[in-house]
């Protein structure tokens, strides 16, 4: 298992070299990119990349929850929220170490 | 929003580049955070959010139907956490906080 973080350095690092753009425009793409599929959201857009995975947008109601440790009850204030759905290609990819294996 | 959705958006903001040279740029950076995650690595953009791997271990399963027992493998799964800045332009500039019961 790997362990490292990866940030948009590496990112702009990857269409850097694949795309052959300078490093400054791949930075600025990198960014372009993320902002789009952002605003998308924002407007409460689903965002479908194939054989990746889809970011949706949920809207949930006020419900109770409860102090973990306390136990108290308390009102858990109506939200939308963005969730991830990794794709069954994705997954797949993810596991290959697993079946593959070595360490 | 699709993926070729996605390269059309970008495409006409981004008039000196070619469609194609859009979409490999896509593909790229979802190639990058897709690599990143099958070493088991963690892919943090900031205000955006995060993508991880969680290792579900091995279990005995049942099936909900017959009762049977059945073998579950140990498995990766992707997650993704939503940063903080998604959080609050999701919700009008409020940040409700980590909405943790996501699975």
């Amino acid at each position: 298992m790997g362990g490292r973080t990866v940030t948009r350095a590496d990112l702009c690092e990857a269409v850097y070299t694949k795309v052959g753009l300078s490093r400054t425009e791949s930075a600025e793409l990198v960014e372009t990119v993320l902002a789009e599929i952002s605003d998308c959201l924002v407007r409460g857009e689903s965002v479908k990349l194939s054989s990746f995975g889809s970011f949706l947008v949920r809207s949930k109601g006020e419900r109770i929850g409860r102090n973990p440790k306390t136990g108290e009850e308390v009102p858990i204030s109506p939200r939308r929220v963005m969730v991830f759905k990794p794709s069954n290609v994705l997954k797949q990819k993810i596991n290959t170490a697993l079946s593959g294996d070595g360490e | 929003m699709i993926k070729s959705e996605l390269v059309e958006r970008l495409a006409a903001r981004n008039t000196h580049l070619y469609q194609r040279d859009v979409e490999q740029i896509v593909n790229a950076i979802l190639d990058e955070i897709t690599d990143a995650m099958a070493r088991g690595d963690r892919v943090e953009l900031r205000g955006f959010g995060a993508f991880s791997v969680k290792n579900r271990p091995a279990r005995t399963g049942r099936n909900p139907r017959t009762g049977q027992k059945v073998a579950v493998t140990e498995k990766n799964v992707p997650f993704f956490k939503t940063g903080k800045e998604m959080r609050e332009r999701l919700n009008d500039g409020v940040d409700h906080g980590e909405d943790d019961d996501e699975d």
